[in-house]
């Protein structure tokens, strides 16, 4: 019976490699998105302030961000780098800085927006019962900054486990990768694995995001106001 | 006579060269229940969020028993506790419970103790008929009872003066009515309050003393009486009399 290759996964080690390769992927999104989140809070509170040039840099720098592919920033900062200064760096190391210049972009839009969209009133209610400048950032402001925050950033987190099927092409042997090497090795015995194997590459991504994703929703539903 | 407790003197606002407030001066007692009237834009609000701080001042000073509150000093950040403000919008803090919302100042402020405060930001809710919203959120509340609550964050802080800035003009007709009946118990029992209202049966029975305000002076004070049935200046008949209608 022809079970279109996904009988590979059952075969020596497949399963596990496969696992491995899933855990490079979410390894190096969930490193991205904590640095990212300490930047982006950073270059978000920096993109609230009136000064024309902060506003100038920070803006070009999510134009950037937005309008190169990420596959385009990976291939300077690991093959750029390598022949201009000599530098030799971990493709992972790359991937997360790639990943990292991307997601402190988004994050800090995401800060940005949800720091201006706390009401002014919320300032005056908080100073005419007396709190100071920081009580208010402690009680009133932040928690209702992170409440907004939050779902915003997982998403970015499922997003990043996503395009983390990018590193592969800087030679880091990710799940999209050992599924292609477990293809190559079987060619021969299972010609059809392509379609069996990446439907279960499909379907491992799914069962990872998929919670991510329902827990952002569940907790910008119970946080909503 | 009871004494003064805030004076405002010759105080001057203006946004850039705008002149909202020019020259107004007014002296509260203790005790007293000031209505603050006159038409949109006269500078009412602007006034009240002056003597909170919301707003600073060009020139002129304000005085809480004779000690000037103008600037932003952490001394004169204290003194301003003791003035306590609600405004149009209500402004509950969302994501934080009635009780919470109403015993966070006293606790973080006046670092006062936490079961202290609880019972008697209870027995305040008690008071405006809504202890039985003490965990709910702001959302579920109507917006008469937002304002109540609001009303009680202030009063949380044990204020001497309670400024009110239109506290009812965002509320559904149906709601007004208990907010201004939770102000005026307030009034009897003693409080200090500086009101800024459209609402002028109310005005009327809150009010010892009616101050009416236009292009940014006072243009005519007085008792309820004698403003509501003998104003003096043609601009306060002309804006009474906007309240009235003819077939």
């Amino acid at each position: 019976m022809d079970l279109m290759g996904i009988e590979l996964l059952f075969k020596g080690q497949n399963f596990l490699r496969i696992l491995g390769g899933l855990w490079v992927s979410v390894r190096i999104s969930l490193i991205s998105v904590a640095i990212s989140i300490g930047l982006g809070l950073l270059v978000g509170a920096l993109m609230t302030l009136r000064r024309p040039v902060v506003r100038a840099i920070t803006r070009v720098y999510l134009e950037i961000v937005r309008i190169m592919p990420q596959m385009v920033l990976l291939f300077i900062v690991y093959f750029g780098t390598t022949r201009a200064f000599g530098i030799h760096m971990e493709a992972e190391l790359a991937a997360i800085i790639v990943f990292v210049f991307w997601g402190t972009a988004e994050m800090g839009d995401l800060v940005r927006s949800a720091l201006i969209s706390i009401p002014k009133h919320q300032y005056e209610s908080a100073k005419a019962l007396g709190l100071s400048r920081a009580q208010t950032y402690r009680y009133i402001i932040l928690p209702q900054t992170l409440r907004r925050l939050l779902p915003l950033s997982i998403n970015l987190i499922t997003r990043m486990i996503k395009t983390t099927s990018l590193v592969m092409m800087v030679g880091i042997v990710e799940v999209l990768k050992v599924t292609q090497q477990i293809i190559e090795a079987n060619r021969r015995t299972s010609p059809n694995a392509a379609f069996g194997m990446f439907a279960v590459v499909f379907v491992i991504y799914f069962l990872v995001c998929w919670p991510i994703s329902m827990l952002s929703k569940k907790l910008e539903k119970r946080w909503s106001e | 006579m009871s004494e003064t407790i805030l004076k405002i003197d010759h105080l001057q606002k203006q946004f850039d060269s705008h002149v909202i407030l020019k020259d107004v001066s007014l002296s509260v007692k203790k005790g007293e229940v000031i209505v603050i009237i006159g038409p949109s834009g006269c500078g009412k609000s602007t006034f009240l969020r002056c003597i909170n701080g919301l707003e600073d001042i060009q020139s002129g000073d304000i005085l809480l028993e004779n000690r000037s509150i103008v600037g932003n000093t952490t001394q004169i950040q204290k003194e301003r506790q003791r003035i306590g403000m609600v405004f149009q919008s209500y402004d509950l803090f969302p994501h934080k419970t009635v009780l919470d919302n109403v015993t966070l100042a006293p606790r973080k402020v006046q670092k006062r103790d936490k079961a202290e405060v609880e019972k008697e930001g209870l027995q305040l809710l008690d008071r405006v008929g809504l202890a039985s919203k003490q965990n709910a959120y702001p959302r579920q509340l109507s917006g008469g009872q937002k304002q109540r609550v609001a009303i009680v964050r202030a009063l949380a802080m044990h204020p001497e003066i309670l400024l009110f800035d239109e506290v009812t003009a965002a509320l559904d007709p149906e709601m007004v009515h208990e907010v201004l009946e939770t102000m005026l118990e307030l009034a009897r029992s003693g409080n200090t309050m500086l009101i800024v209202t459209h609402e002028m049966s109310f005005a009327r029975a809150v009010a010892d003393r009616i101050v009416f305000l236009d292009e940014g002076g006072i243009v005519e004070e007085g008792t309820p009486e004698e403003f509501f049935e003998h104003p003096k200046t043609d601009r306060a008949k002309k804006f009474l009399a906007s309240f009235e209608y003819h077939r």
